[in-house]
Order: C-alpha cells, then structure tokens, then sequence
C-alpha cells in the first residue's frame, strides 16, 4: 500500500515537474488542480461572476421612479401598478408584526409604564450652596408637606370610595327587601350608572393615578412589591380580563383596497369608538393604534387646524402626539400613492387606437365614506381664511429624508417625534436677536439631536463637546432638555443608552452643581432599575452611583426621603431599588444610621416597608460584600418580622432570605436574633406570610452547625410537611426548595429522610401536575436529586421507575430528567439487578414513546446506558435493533435522535465488546449518508465518527477507503452542524488512517477544505486548519502547500489569515524546513496579499515552533530586512509581528546578533501613528527587549528621551516607561551617569564603591 | 485625534499612578534623576548582597547602610529645581 502511495506521489510530483514553466518565481502556478472542479487557470476563474455586488432590484426601481417623476405620462399603467407591488415589499415590512417594536414603552408592562405617571419636579433647594436658590426651587420641608397632602389626598379619596361601596350595599339591601321587579329595575339602572360612569371616565381622558397599595384594592399587589421568586409569572393578571379594543390582528396594508373595509378592519379606519378612549389597553399586544387614547380621539373628532395640511410637520408647532404624528405620516403617503389620476393623463397612458373611451353608467355613484378618509375635509387654518384650497401636490418622494437641520448636518434619521424637542431648531430665526440663555439652549438642543440621531463619528464628537461644556452650560439648561426626552413616550432603546449615557458624562464634570436636579434626575432614571433588559439596569444603577457620589449623601437622602412613603407603590419600589444602589455606592455604614430610622418609622408602614426593601435590596445587589455589616443590617429589620402590618413582616422575612442567602454559608451569629420570631412565626402564619418565612428559614438553615441543623430542621418539618398538600403554587416552589435546603444540610439524617420525608415527598410531588409547569417541574428535579445525594440512588430510582411508564409524556420526561441526573451524579453501583432491568425496560419504553423528540430523553438514555456499563451488554441486542429501527423512521427528528444515540452509547458497546454489532451500526449508518435534512446528517456523521473512534480505522466497517470518497462531497454542505462533524470525521481518518487513503483523494479533500476557511463557525475553522496538518503529514507537504500558496492571492481576508495558519501548522507538522523554502520563494511575487500571507505565516510558523526557530533565523532575516523596509504599512506591522515571535522563541539561545540586526530595522518605525502598526512595533521592541535584555534596549531609549522634538520624546518615553516597567531592577545597572550641579547631585555614588 | 490623545493621556495617568518611576514627554532631568536614585536605594537595600557589599566597603554595620539609603530616599539629589512653565 504504501509503496503504491509513493509511487503516487512521485509521479505526481514528476508530471508536475515537466509542466513547469521558467518564467515564473511562484511554485503555485504549477499546481495540477482537477480542472473540472477548479477550471483552468486561475485568472479565469471569476469569468462568468459578476465581479460588483448586484446591485439590481430596490436601486433600480428606486432609479427609475426618480427619472420619472418629472414626466408622469411615460409609465404605462400596468407598470405602475407591477412596480407598486414590487416595492411593496420595502413599504411593508412583512416582519413587522412578527418583530417586538423598538419603542420601549411597546414591551413594558403596565407596572412598568407607571413610570409615566411620575412627574419632573421642580428644582429642590441646594442646602450646601451658598448661592440663593431661584424662586421656584422648593425646600425639603416642603416636599415633605406635599408628601403629607398627596398622602391625605390619597386616604381621603379611599374613604370616599370605601363610603360610596357601603352606601351602594345598603341600597341593594333595602332593594332586595322589595319585590323583583324593582330589583331587576335597580340592576338595569346600577348596570348604566355603571356604563356611564365608564363612559365618564372614558371621556375624562386623563389617566388617573391609581392607588394600588390601598388597602380598600384588596390583594392586587403588583409582582414587583414580591421577591422575584414569589411573584407568580404565570398568573393571569387582571389586566386580561379587562374588555380592549377590539384586538384584532392588524391586517396587512392593500392600498388599492377599493370596496370599504369591513367592520372588523383596524382601528384607523372606523368611525372612533367612545370605548377606544377609555379603555387602558394593558396585558396583550398592544397596536400602535390605541396607544394614547387621547390622541386617537383628538384627531378623530374635531381634526384641529393644521392636521389636514399635506406638510403638516414642518415647523408648524402645534403639538401632536406622537400617535396622531404616525397616523399623519402614513395617511399622507397612502394618499400620494392613491391619488386620482385626472383624464389627461390617463390619456397619455392609453394608447390611442383600438380603444374606445366609455360613458360611466348613469346609476354609478362614486363612494365617498368619510370614514374611509382620515382626513378627508381638513378644517381651514385659522389663519388662512376660510375657503377650499387646492392643494399643491408634492411629487417628490421625499418620504422619510431626514431634513438639513441648520447647524446640525445630515441626521441618521429624523422623526415626527424628534420635532415636539427639536421645532426651535427649524424656525430659523436670526441668531443675533435671540438672547444668551436661548443661544444657550439652542447649542444643546443640537448637540443632542446629534447625540440621538446623528452617525456615529457626529455622537461622539458632540458627546465630548457637551461633557466639555457641561459647566459652561450649567446643570439647568442641560437636564431641562435631557430629562423630557428620556420621558418622551416614543423614546427607544438606543436613545434612551446614549440620552444615560450623556447624563453619566455631564454628571462627572457637573459634581455638585447637580444637586438641585438629584430628584428629576432619580424619576427618570430608576425605572431603569426595574427594567427587564439586564444592561438598562446596569447602567441604571452606574447613573444612580455616580449622581450620589457628586451630590453626596446629604443630599441623596433629603431628596428621596419623601418618596420613601409615597402612596404609589411603584415609587416605593423604586425608591428603595435606588436607595440599595446609594448604598453600594457610598457605603452601607453611612447609610444604616438612615436605615435604622426609617425601618423603625412610627408614622406609616409603608416607610418601614420601603427601608426594610432597602435592605433586602442591598443584599441583592452586593451580595457577600454584606458581611461586615450583616449584624447591623440584621438588627435594624429584626422586628420587622412582628410588625403589625402583614406586608412589613413579609418583606422583612424575605429581605432576611436575601441577607441570608447573601451571607452563606457565614454569619449564622447574626441571624440569632430572628431565629426565635420565625420559627414562631411559621405557627402563626399562612398563605403568603407563611411562605416568605418558610423562604427565610430555608436560607438560614444551611448557615447553621450541624447539630442546629438537625434541631431546626425537625421543628421546621412539621409545617412543611403540612404544607406538601398545599394548592398553592408559589406555596409550593417554596417548600420544595426549602426541603432542598433542609436536607442539603449535614446534621439532617439520611434514616430521617427515608422515614419522615420522603413518603409524604413522593405522595404529594410526584404527580403529573407537577410537570407542567416549568417551575414545579425544574424545582422538584432539584430537590429530588438533592433528597438522592443524602439518601442514595436506588431508594429515588425505585420510587419513581415505574413511573417511566406512566401514560403522561410531560411526567415520562420530568422522571428521565431525575433519573438522569441522579444517576450522572452517584452512579448506578447501588442499584440492583431487579431495579436495573425495571430501570432499562422503563427508559427503553419511554424513548420509543417519546412523541415529542426531546434531548432529555437522550440524555437519560445515555447516562443511564454509560454509567450501567458493562452490566448493559445484555440489552444491547435489543437497543441497537431499536436504534436501526428508528434509524428508519419518517420522521426526521426521530432520526436524528436515534443516530444521536450512537454517538452516546458507542463507548459503551465497545466495553462490552459488541465490535459486530458496532460494525453493522457503521454500516447502515454509511447507507444513510444520503441523508436529505441536514441535521440528522450531522448526527449520522457524528454517529459514525463516534464508532470510528471507538473500534479503530483498521476494524471499521465500511472500510475506510469506502468510506472517505462518500464523505468528500458532503465536505461541500453549507450547514454548519454537517460541516463540523464532517470535517471532525474527515479529519480524524487523515490523522489515523490515511495510508488507507490515496494521495489523489487527499487532495481532492484538500481543495474542498479551503472553502471551510470560510466557514463562520471557529470550530470548524480550527478543525480545518488541523486537517490540513494531518493531510501534509500523511502525503508530505508540497502539494498541501502549493494548494495553501495559491489560495494566499484570493480576495478574501478571513480565508487567507486562514491559510497561513494552515500553512504554519503544515509547517510544524512537517517540520519548517520542508515549508520554508517555498514560502520565501512565494515572498517573490509581486503581489501585496501574497507577500503579506507569507509574512502571516512566517509569524505564526515561529510563534508555533518556539524554539526550534532558532535554526531558521538566520534563513529569514533577510525577508525580514526587505519586509521592515517596504513601503507598505502592512509588511511591516506583520514582519514586526514575526521578529517578536521569533525574538520570543529564541531567548536565550545564541540568536542575539540576529536579533540586534533586525532590532536596528524594526526601531525606525516607532514613530508609526496607524494603531495596529505601532502596536505591532511596540509588541516587537517588548520582545526583542527580552531577548536582547534591557541594557541594549536603554541604550536605544536614550538617545530620545531628552529630544527637543515633543513627538520624539513621546514615543521614547512610552518605550522607556515599558522598559521601566518591565526591568524596572536591572535598570539600575544601566542608567547613565549624569553630572552634578550646583544645585543637585546626580551622582549615585554607591555604585563607584569599589573593595 | 483629539480623542486618541485624551486617551493616551488617560492611560498615562492610570500607568503613573501604578508606577511611579514611569515617566512622560515632559519629565525634567531632576525628576528622572530622583526616580532613579530611589531605584537605585531600593535595588540595593533589596539585594542583600549589595548591601553587604558596600558596607563592607564603607565598614558601616548591615542595618546602618540600610538606614541610610532609606535616609536619603527622601531628597536623593536635593532641593527640586524650580519648575519654568
């Protein structure tokens, strides 16, 4: 065989030598490529490509419609009509529906969007300041007051209402002592007060504020005022029930729609519904249509003035929602492309002959629904005179081109939107009548619009000028126009990061002068801190720290104490979420004499509620950086937990979960205090109480001595075993997780386990209902693997095997799970042969019946099979035919998940011995390979690598020169998975087994691999790369690396980094004196992208072979001397590269003359600018300074440092400063003497001692 | 440009701040010439080969030598030269 492969590759390599042609340096040229698959030269090979990208469709269309828009009369109808559903495809964007809109406030929740509910106070006094605070300022004092009104306001109101309910009860009661009819009369009349009322409230508009914390609400506490993992997800909220709009799916735009549309189309169209206004559209998916009730009304009732106009934005300053903004935008480009076209031009569009122009039939009466017109009558301006106007129409289309600000540039984009901020800006007045405080105002007002929608290059800049201004400006003017732009409720995510990201800047150089603006600032930036995207919530936080570290502690708390009882909840919520910031910033000691106070306010519970939030919240967010303070924090809730209030001694039980959990596993001695109150606490409570002290508890256990442990945990039993049977969800997520925790703990006996808990555990948990929800579903898992680890396999297995059988799939699935883990975490020694088979048939049966094909069926199996091991081999016969079984299936997924199953248990049948039967899986496997779906390709060549690793290339069935010819094409498959596991396969036959290979087909394969160069996937990258390694080392490296050279000229740079890296591991694998040679031959020709490939690949061969360049050095430094002096950046930035490699590998051995001749031409270019060449220069005086050692290095630095040029002396300094860094000891040794004068000594005399 | 140099400016705020001795395009005589005195003192109090070496030299006990080096750590080339700028 192998001297077959010889002869092979010696004729290969003598045809190739007869086809050489002198006249050129490269060795690539003469590559013999299979020409049906490559063609026949090079050059030629794009002929046929177009070699631009195609550029046809949009642009084109585009084109054309701009040519014609002067003369209309050139495009048939016909066309226009062709070309309107061609472009309606860019009008519409089918995704539209599908994709979650930008706008943040589409996607919060209706807690969420309380945040607009909130309003920008007014500037607080500045109590530090000796400047007088302007009039409108106001004082702590008498924020307070108004607190305390809004407070009264609030109660008053309840009161009232509590009142109105009772006297309504009565009533009813007085009328049910009355006949029936009267009462039927009552209920007629109470259902249309209702109505009206409804419709009042519809009417009235203006969302009132709700008082969700009032006790009169009953129990709707949002999910935020819970901990996280007690606030039910899944709950329907009530917002769900509450009648919408009709929601009806929004249909897709057909704009020659001519019949009227139906009843049931958007909401747009129709005649505005008085329930659209008073409905608050909550829960579902919102249209953008009944977004502000308001607005949709504003216009659909009595359009005022301008709205009708066709340019109803530019400048005209009437305010409009942004909604009615939208509507406008759409209204008016649906009628430009619906616009009558009048007879003449019709005319010039017919064509002349043939045709006969008819009289319309005497009953066709034109239709003229207003309703199918937004605006079909605009109401005369008022300044314009009453009167029809013809409007001037607008024929260009100029939809959405963001107009030429004056003074701002070319935006990205520009919205309606933009303008309620932005109109001044328009109004081009004169700049030298306006005052300096509007000067002012308009220099921000444009270094924020260039901020918001300005291209990347104009943010920045502007983004430096207004940090660098931020004092000029003064705190006033900037934060009067940032802060109503974050509040803006079109605002997106984008904006909103560079509106923060523009306040965190201001606020560094601002410090102090922001205090007066702590609290405007606080509205707008808390609700970050509950935003659901964890990057808002970082950067909430990073504002929030750094506005407490300028405005100071003082301040900070002066100006959210009154919000501390606010009647909103949600601004309590936040409040404290902030407050927990403030204290990760300034320190929980400054803070806790505040805390202390507030947690024990005698005034309203709600300030005890908030402060003990507080301190929930801090051990949330700092985590073990509580435990210096834990006592402390411990004592100031403590009597939280027998407060008075049912909600303080909820939070407090959770807060003390959370320092709990925060603590672990130390400071058990804080938590002494609490322990009596919650463990009595757990005999008082129920329901939620209950719940949160059973949290709390569970926390708090595992921090305890064994012996407490054991104690504790006993008492605690009782109730939890009570509570196994409860309904309630979030009741049970609790418990389970507090049994987690329970029997985590050491001094919990395994006997005790058995006897008390697992019966009841089993009895009231593993039940199908339990599986379908997630939570349930993962958290019982959890602790059943937990209650494993204490009590061992076989006693869980046992319990729950039969139910591998159980009819319920979500449940067959929720056991293997279990089964799976427990077994991948204690094994199956203990479990015995009656188990195993009951274990074996179960999980066989539930992966037959799986009709859902789900990995954790497959993991189960697997684990299971591995860990049995040997004890398997009798089953094996019985699984295989399953596997050849489904191997066969219809479906693809079941397929997949068969072939899957090899790769897992192929291990395990060679234990066992089954190499037959392993043989007969390669084979069918091979029989498959014409597999359409490219997943279960994937997994059928994993499969197959699987069992070829396992029985060896010389025992594979099919053999292996069978097997790589079917593999070659499906190198070709763009899918990634195939991809990956093919080349993994194809890679490990060329590692293992290429003499069963010829050379021929290997480089074939080799052809194949240079488009996985490009292959998106790193893995399969890398893998490729290795391949070729092994490719070269199996057929010796010329025709592996004349493949490799020739590929350095193409375009692409990602495929070329990628062939020199091949290129370098060829030369690692095959030694780097096969390699060299040819690659400094191929540094010859005169092209950039292959000289700089050659210098690539010499920087990662040296990087690779270390040491051993040592031998090679003296070989390139002449390439290199050419490299470092080449006119091009690149060549030398990459030939820096290679001198450090080479510098690094060599250190120590010899090389130093070397290296001081390529040191004299790498120094030169130090005085690069471009960033990646002087970081690769710099990189080579680093290594080249550790090869050479410091005092070479100082000597060169010396010259510099002293240079009247400032760019000299920079750059000398920065070397020196590395060097100082690096050998800041050896140094000394090398510094020059300098001479003293009359004022200083600079001699180091200790160095002249001499004994 | 500007902002490359703000932050190269940075970076050598934060590089000084780690390393003392480190030095930048407008570091005079005097001060290169304290840092490395101070270097020197510190490398020879640091080895304690050379400092047995030069006081063998200067036949001063182990502990005084290193308490003058520590001395002079304070002023090693005198009072600072007036600043021009």
């Amino acid at each position: 065989m192998a001297d077959d492969l010889d002869a092979q590759i010696r004729a290969a390599q003598a045809a190739r030598k007869k086809e050489k042609s002198a006249d050129k340096a490269s060795l690539v040229g003469q590559v013999s490529f299979d020409t049906d698959l490559y063609g026949e030269k090079g050059a030629a090979k794009f002929e046929g490509y177009s070699t631009s990208l195609p550029m046809n469709d949009d642009e084109e269309d585009a084109a054309t419609f701009g040519s014609q828009t002067k003369k209309l009369s050139s495009y048939t109808a016909p066309k226009q009509i062709l070309e309107e559903m061609a472009s309606m495809d860019d009008g519409v964007d089918p995704m539209a529906d599908i994709r979650p809109s930008r706008k943040i406030s589409d996607r919060e929740s209706e807690y969420h969007a309380r945040r607009l509910n909130r309003q920008l106070s007014p500037e607080r006094v500045d109590a530090f300041s000796d400047q007088a605070a302007s009039t409108s300022a106001r004082s702590y004092a008498e924020v307070m007051r108004e607190a305390e009104l809004d407070r009264e306001h609030a109660d008053l109101q309840r009161k009232l209402q509590e009142k109105q309910k009772e006297d309504e009860a009565r009533r009813k009661e007085m009328e049910q002592s009355g006949d029936l009819q009267a009462q039927a009369q009552a209920q007629a009349k109470a259902a249309v007060e209702k109505a009206k009322a409804a419709a009042a409230a519809a009417a009235s508009g203006a969302p009132k504020k709700r008082r969700w914390d009032q006790a009169g609400e009953g129990e709707k506490k949002s999910e935020w005022e819970e901990d996280d993992s007690i606030s039910s997800a899944g709950k329907s909220s009530k917002w769900d029930e509450t009648p919408k709009a009709d929601a009806v799916p929004p249909r897709k735009r057909n704009r020659w729609d001519e019949t009227p549309v139906d009843a049931v189309s958007s909401a747009w169209d129709a005649t505005p519904k008085a329930s659209d206004g008073g409905v608050t559209p909550g829960g579902g998916k919102r249209s953008r249509w009944d977004e502000t009730p308001v607005g949709v009304n504003q216009y659909a009732a009595t359009p005022i003035g301008n709205l009708g106009l066709m340019t109803p934005v530019g400048g005209s300053g009437v305010p409009m929602t942004p909604e009615a903004v939208n509507a406008m935008r759409w209204e008016k480009e649906i009628d430009y492309r619906n616009r009558y076209l009048p007879d003449e031009e019709l005319d010039t569009m017919f064509p002349t002959e043939g045709y006969k122009i008819l009289e319309p039939p005497v009953t066709y009466v034109p239709i003229r629904t207003p309703a199918r017109k937004l605006m079909a009558t605009p109401t005369p301006m008022a300044g314009q005179g009453a009167g029809f106007m013809m409007q001037e129409e607008d024929r260009n289309q100029s939809y959405d081109v963001p107009p030429e600000i004056p003074g701002v540039g070319g935006l990205q984009f520009f919205k309606p939107e933009d303008m309620q901020h932005f109109g001044k800006l328009l109004d081009e007045k004169d700049e030298l009548e306006l005052s300096v405080e509007e000067l002012k105002e308009r220099k921000i007002m444009r270094l924020l619009l260039k901020i918001k929608n300005g291209t990347p290059p104009m943010r920045k800049t502007a983004l430096r000028q207004i940090t660098d201004k931020a004092r000029d400006f003064g705190a006033g003017p900037l934060f009067n126009q940032i802060l109503p732009l974050l509040m803006s409720p079109t605002l997106e995510d984008q904006e909103r990061h560079l509106l923060v990201k523009v306040i965190d800047r201001i606020l560094y150089k601002l410090d102090d002068l922001v205090r007066p603006y702590v609290h405007k600032i606080l509205v707008v930036i808390e609700p970050l801190l509950i935003d659901e995207d964890y990057y808002a919530r970082v950067e909430g936080r990073e504002i929030i720290s750094n506005l407490s570290k300028a405005a100071g502690l003082a301040t900070m708390i002066a100006t959210m104490r009154p919000d501390i009882d606010h009647v909103d909840e949600y601004v309590r919520n936040t409040t404290a979420r902030a407050f927990s910031v403030v204290a990760s910033a300034l320190g929980i000691p400054s803070l806790l004499p505040f805390l202390k106070a507030v947690c024990r306010s005698k005034k309203s519970w709600q300030a005890r509620h908030t402060g003990i939030k507080i301190v929930q919240q801090i051990a949330i967010l700092l985590g073990c950086a509580v435990l210096p303070h834990l006592k402390s924090l411990v004592d100031a809730i403590a009597h939280g937990l027998e407060d008075e209030q049912q909600k303080v001694r909820t939070i407090t039980a959770l807060a003390i979960a959370a320092l709990a959990e925060a603590a672990a596993p130390y400071g058990i001695e804080s938590f002494d205090i609490v322990l009596r109150p919650l463990w009595a606490g757990i005999k008082k409570h129920r329901g939620k109480g209950l719940a949160a002290f059973l949290k709390a508890i569970g926390y708090i256990i595992p921090l305890m001595d064994a012996e407490y442990a054991n104690y504790y945990t006993k008492e605690v039993m009782i109730i939890l075993i009570r509570e196994f049977q409860s309904p309630d969800e979030e009741m049970k997520k609790i418990v389970l997780k507090v049994v987690k925790q329970c029997s985590a703990t050491d001094g919990v006996e395994p006997q005790y386990i058995k006897e008390e808990i697992l019966p009841e555990f089993f009895k009231h948990f593993w039940v199908r209902r339990m599986a379908l929800d997630r939570r349930n579903y993962k958290q019982l898992v959890e602790t059943t693997v937990e209650l494993a680890q204490r009590v061992g396999v076989a006693e869980i297995v046992s319990k729950i095997v039969e139910d591998l059988k159980d009819e319920s799939e979500p449940y067959r699935k929720m056991v293997m799970e279990t089964i799976d883990k427990v077994v991948s975490q204690l094994g199956t020694a203990d479990i015995d042969n009656r188990l195993e088979v009951t274990l074996i048939d179960g999980v066989l049966y539930s992966f037959q019946e799986q009709t859902v094909e789900d990995v954790v069926m497959l993991n189960g199996f697997g684990t299971v099979v591995n860990s049995l091991g040997l004890r398997v081999k009798p089953y094996l016969q019985q699984i295989c035919s399953t596997i050849l079984w489904r191997l066969n299936n219809k479906s693809a997924k079941v397929r997949q998940q068969a072939a899957d199953l090899i790769s897992r248990i192929a291990i395990v049948m060679k234990t066992c011995g089954e190499e037959k039967l392993m043989g007969q899986l390669g084979v069918v496997l091979y029989e498959y390979l014409g597999e359409e779906y490219p997943e279960v390709l994937g997994s059928i060549l994993r499969g197959l690598k699987s069992i070829v690793n396992v029985i060896g290339m010389g025992n594979m069935t099919p053999p292996i020169k069978d097997l790589l010819p079917r593999l070659t094409p499906i190198l070709k498959n763009r899918h990634e998975k195939v991809q990956e596991n093919c080349i993994d396969l194809v890679g490990r036959i060329a590692d293992r087994g290429a003499e069963f290979v010829s050379a021929r087909e290997w480089m074939r394969i080799c052809f194949e691999l240079l488009d996985m160069l490009k292959a998106h996937k790193k893995g399969i990258r890398r893998a490729t790369v290795n391949t070729f390694g092994y490719i070269a080392k199996a057929i010796g490296p010329q025709d592996v690396l004349a493949t490799l050279l020739n590929n350095l000229k193409v375009q692409e740079r990602q495929n070329r980094v990628c062939t020199t890296v091949a290129i370098a591991i060829v030369a690692e694998t095959c030694s780097p004196f096969t390699v060299l040679p040819a690659l400094m031959n191929e540094y010859r020709v005169p092209e950039l992208n292959v000289q700089n490939g050659v210098l690539k690949s010499l920087s990662f061969l040296f990087e690779y072979i270390g040491e051993m360049g040592k031998d090679y050095i003296y070989a390139v430094t002449p390439l290199l001397e050419d490299a470092l002096m080449d006119r091009d950046l690149v060549h030398r930035q990459t030939a820096c590269t290679t001198v450090k490699h080479m510098a690094l590998g060599v250190l120590g051995l010899g090389c130093e003359d070397a290296l001081l001749h390529l040191l004299n031409h790498v120094w030169p270019n130090i005085f690069e600018t471009s960033p990646h060449v002087i970081n690769a220069v710099m990189e080579a005086v680093d290594g080249l300074r550790v090869a050479l050692g410091p005092a070479t290095l100082t000597h060169y630095v010396l010259q510099g440092l002293f240079h009247p040029a400032r760019r000299v002396r920079e750059i000398y300094w920065k070397i020196y400063n590395n060097l100082y860094i690096s050998a800041q000891d050896a140094m000394v040794a090398y510094y020059p003497r300098i001479e003293n004068d009359v004022r200083n000594i600079y001699e180091r005399y200790e160095l002249d001692l001499v004994v | 440009m500007s902002s490359a140099a703000m932050n190269v400016n940075a970076q050598l705020e934060h590089l000084q701040s780690k390393h003392v001795g480190t030095g930048h395009a407008d570091t005079n005589k005097f001060e290169w010439a304290v840092n490395q005195h101070r270097d020197t003192y510190a490398s020879l109090i640091g080895h304690n080969t050379m400092l047995a070496y030069s006081a063998v030299a200067e036949n001063e006990s182990l502990g005084r030598k290193k308490f003058e080096m520590m001395e002079k750590m304070l002023q090693p080339c005198g009072l600072p030269v007036p600043k021009d700028d």
